[in-house]
C-alpha cells in the first residue's frame, strides 16, 4: 500500500483495536511519567543538592562499597539459584500432571503476597541456631560436622540473606518461564529424538535455546526484586556493618540521621548499578534471540 | 443545650514500646477530662520507630502532641519544622520528661556468663544484644550507658574509653534495627548471653515470658533515660485542640498519670505523687549519669559527635585496616 510506506518507520502497526496511536501513545508517556519517571527525577534532584565532590566521596565510602558489594552479590546468587530452580519448578508444573499440581502452583505466587516482614521473621524462626532446619547446621547438629567445628550458620550471616533473597524472587522465574514452556510444542523434542539426538542433546539444542529469553527475564526481575528487598532480610541478615549490612539497610541508616542527601545519594548509586545490569541482561537477551531466532 | 456534637480528637505520635502505658493513660484522661465539664475526647495513637516518627511528624502528619524517646528526635521536628518552640523542654516539669528509665541487662536464668557490671560484657565468649544506635532509640541510651561506665572506670581516658564501647560492639553477633527485634533476638531465638534493655522493656519481657527464664542485673551505673513529650502548637493551633493537647501533657503529671507509668514500669518522675507506693518498690537505686553530664554535653552535641554520619559510632565500626 503506498499510503503506509509514507507513513513514519515508527508507527509499525497499521491496524489496531484501539483506536488511535496518538492518543494512547500520549496516554503511555503521561502514565509511565507521572508513575515512574516523576519519582525517579524526584530522587536524582535530591541526590544533585549533593554536589559531585561529596557524591563521590560517599561512593567510594568503604562502608557503602561493602553494603553495595554485598547487595549485589547475594542478589546475584539468589537469582541464579532461581534461575536453575525456579526452571526446574515450571518445568515439572507444565510436563507432569500429578495430585496437587494446582495447589503448588497456586503455592508459587505466596511469596508476592506475603509481607515481606512476616517472610523474614518466618524464615529467621526457620533458620536460627535453635530453629528446626539452623539447628541441623549449628554445632552439635547433624549436618553441622560437614563444615567443620562451628558448624554452618545461616540465619544472621550472608548465607541468610541468600535464603531471604531467593525466597521472596522465586515466583518471577516460575512465572516467566511457565508460559514458554506451555507454548513450546513436545513434538519439536520428538522430532529431535527421531533425527538421532540424545536426551542432553535435545536439551541444549532444542529446549534451551527457545526458553533462554525467559529465563533471562526472570533472572533479571528476580535481581531487580533481591537488590531492593529490605523487610525480610533485616531480620535474618544480622546487620553487622561489613559483614551482613546491605545497601537498603544504610539508606535507613541515612534517614535516621535526617540525613536525606546522604540516603538519596546511596539509592542513585543502586538505581545506577540496577539500571545498567538490567541493560545489560537485556542486551543478552537481544543477542540470545538473535542468535537462536525465537521471539521477536 | 446540645454539647457539639463532634467530641475533640487528639493525635499523639509516639514510639514503640509506649504501647500498653498510653492505652491505659487515654483512658484516664478522657475521664478525668469530662469530669472537668468537657466533651469526650479520643486519642488516636501512632506507634513506630522513634526517629522514623519524628520524620512523619515533619513530612506533614498533624500530630497535637509527640512522645517520643530522644530529645534529639524533638529537636528535629523543632529545626525542620518550627512547629515546636525551641524551648520546648522548659515548657513542662522535669524537663519535659514526665517519666524516665534506664538501661539493664537482661540475663540467661541464673546469669550462666556472670556478668555483673560493664566490663563483664567484653570478657571472652560473651555475646551482647543490642540493636543498632543508627536506627534505634534505645539503643543510643544502651551506647551512652556504656561510654559512662567506660569514662568512669578509666578516668576519663578517651582513648581507652572508645576502645571499650568498640570491643562491646564486636561481642555483638546481630545488630538489630529496633528494642523489640533485639528482645526477640535474645528472648526467642535464644542468641546471645545479654541483652541490653531498657529497664521497662526488661520488666515486660520478664513478667510475659515468666520469670523462670531470665534475670535481670542492675549495674553500678548507667544513664538516665528520659523520653521526652512536647505539645506541637504548630499544629495544635490550627486545629483549635492546644487547650486539650496542653491539658493531656499536664496530667501525665498528675499522680494518676504517675501512677500509670510506675504501673508499666516507667520511673515517675514525680514519685512521691504515686498513689501506690509498691509500685516505686520495684525500681532499684543506682547511680544514674544525665545526658546533660559534662561528658555527653546534651542531646545538642551528643547526637552529631556520637551518632552522626562519620562520627564515634561509625568509627568504631571502620575495620582497622
Amino acid at each position: 500500500m503506498a499510503a503506509s510506506a509514507a507513513r513514519p518507520s515508527f508507527m509499525f502497526r497499521e491496524h489496531s483495536v484501539v483506536p488511535g496511536f496518538g492518543l494512547a501513545f500520549g496516554f503511555t508517556l503521561a502514565y509511565l511519567g507521572i508513575i515512574v519517571l516523576v519519582p525517579l527525577a524526584a530522587l536524582a534532584l535530591r541526590g544533585a543538592g549533593l554536589g559531585l565532590s561529596d557524591f563521590l566521596a560517599l561512593a567510594s565510602d568503604r562502608r557503602v562499597v561493602s553494603a553495595l558489594t554485598l547487595s549485589f552479590t547475594t542478589s546475584l546468587i539468589a537469582a541464579a539459584i532461581n534461575a536453575v530452580f525456579g526452571v526446574l519448578i515450571a518445568w515439572v508444573l507444565v510436563r507432569y500432571r500429578f495430585p496437587g499440581r494446582r495447589l503448588i502452583d497456586a503455592v508459587i505466587d505466596l511469596p508476592f503476597a506475603l509481607p515481606t516482614a512476616v517472610a523474614g521473621i518466618a524464615l529467621t524462626a526457620l533458620y536460627a541456631p535453635n530453629g528446626w532446619v539452623g539447628s541441623l547446621f549449628a554445632p552439635g547438629g547433624a549436618l553441622a560436622p560437614l563444615f567443620g567445628d562451628a558448624g554452618l550458620r545461616i540465619a544472621y550471616s550472608p548465607i541468610g540473606i541468600v535464603v531471604a533473597l531467593t525466597f521472596v524472587s522465586l515466583p518471577f522465574v516460575v512465572r516467566t518461564v511457565q508460559p514458554v514452556l506451555e507454548d513450546l510444542d513436545i513434538e519439536l523434542e520428538q522430532a529431535a529424538a527421531t533425527l538421532g539426538a540424545g536426551r542432553l542433546q535435545t536439551v541444549t539444542r532444542v529446549v534451551l535455546p527457545a526458553v533462554l529469553p525467559a529465563i533471562l527475564t526472570g533472572f533479571a526481575l528476580a535481581l531487580a526484586r533481591s537488590v531492593g528487598e529490605y523487610g525480610s532480610v533485616i531480620f535474618i541478615a544480622g546487620n553487622i556493618p561489613y559483614v551482613s549490612e546491605i545497601a537498603p539497610l544504610l539508606i535507613v541508616i541515612r534517614l535516621e540521621e535526617f540525613n536525606y542527601a546522604g540516603a538519596t545519594a546511596v539509592a542513585v548509586l543502586m538505581l545506577m548499578i540496577s539500571f545498567t545490569m538490567l541493560l545489560v541482561i537485556n542486551l543478552i537477551q537481544a543477542w540470545s534471540r538473535r542468535r537462536h531466532g525465537h521471539g521477536a | 443545650m446540645m454539647a457539639p456534637a463532634s467530641a475533640q480528637a487528639l493525635l499523639n505520635v509516639s514510639y514503640d514500646p509506649t504501647r500498653e502505658l498510653y492505652r491505659e493513660f487515654n483512658a484516664a484522661f478522657d475521664t478525668h477530662w469530662q469530669a472537668q465539664g468537657n466533651d469526650r475526647v479520643t486519642v488516636r495513637m501512632s506507634h513506630g520507630g522513634s526517629g522514623a516518627q519524628a520524620r512523619t511528624v515533619i513530612d506533614g502528619l498533624d500530630a497535637d502532641v509527640v512522645t517520643l524517646a530522644l530529645e534529639a528526635d524533638i529537636n528535629a521536628i523543632a529545626e525542620n519544622t518550627g512547629k515546636i518552640p525551641e524551648n520546648w523542654r522548659t515548657l513542662l516539669p522535669s524537663n519535659s520528661a514526665p517519666y524516665t528509665s534506664t538501661i539493664v541487662f537482661l540475663v540467661r536464668k541464673g546469669n550462666p556468663k556472670a556478668i555483673n557490671d560493664w566490663g563483664d560484657l567484653t570478657k571472652e565468649g560473651v555475646q551482647v544484644i543490642t540493636p543498632n544506635p543508627k536506627t534505634s532509640g534505645g539503643a543510643r541510651w544502651n551506647y551512652l550507658a556504656a561510654w559512662a561506665w567506660a569514662n568512669r572506670e578509666y578516668g576519663g581516658d578517651l582513648d581507652r574509653v572508645r576502645d571499650y564501647v568498640g570491643q562491646v560492639y564486636r561481642h555483638v553477633p546481630v545488630l538489630d534495627t529496633g528494642a523489640r527485634g533485639s528482645t526477640t533476638t535474645f528472648v526467642q531465638r535464644g542468641i546471645g548471653d545479654v541483652l541490653l534493655a531498657w529497664e521497662n522493656e526488661a520488666f515486660l519481657a520478664l513478667e510475659e515470658l515468666g520469670p523462670d527464664q531470665f534475670d535481670i542485673v542492675v549495674p553500678s551505673i548507667s544513664i538516665l533515660a528520659e523520653p521526652p513529650v512536647a505539645l506541637v502548637p504548630g499544629n495544635s493551633d490550627a486545629k483549635g485542640t492546644t487547650e486539650v493537647a496542653q491539658a493531656y501533657l499536664e496530667y501525665l503529671y498528675s499522680p494518676e498519670g504517675q501512677t500509670i507509668a510506675a504501673r508499666h514500669f516507667y520511673r515517675p518522675s514525680e514519685p512521691e505523687t504515686v498513689t501506690d507506693a509498691s509500685l516505686l518498690e520495684r525500681f532499684p537505686d543506682l547511680e544514674l549519669v544525665t545526658i546533660d553530664d559534662d561528658q555527653f554535653g546534651g542531646w545538642a552535641r551528643a547526637q552529631p559527635e556520637h551518632f552522626g554520619d562519620g562520627g564515634i559510632f561509625d568509627q568504631i565500626y571502620q575495620p582497622a585496616n
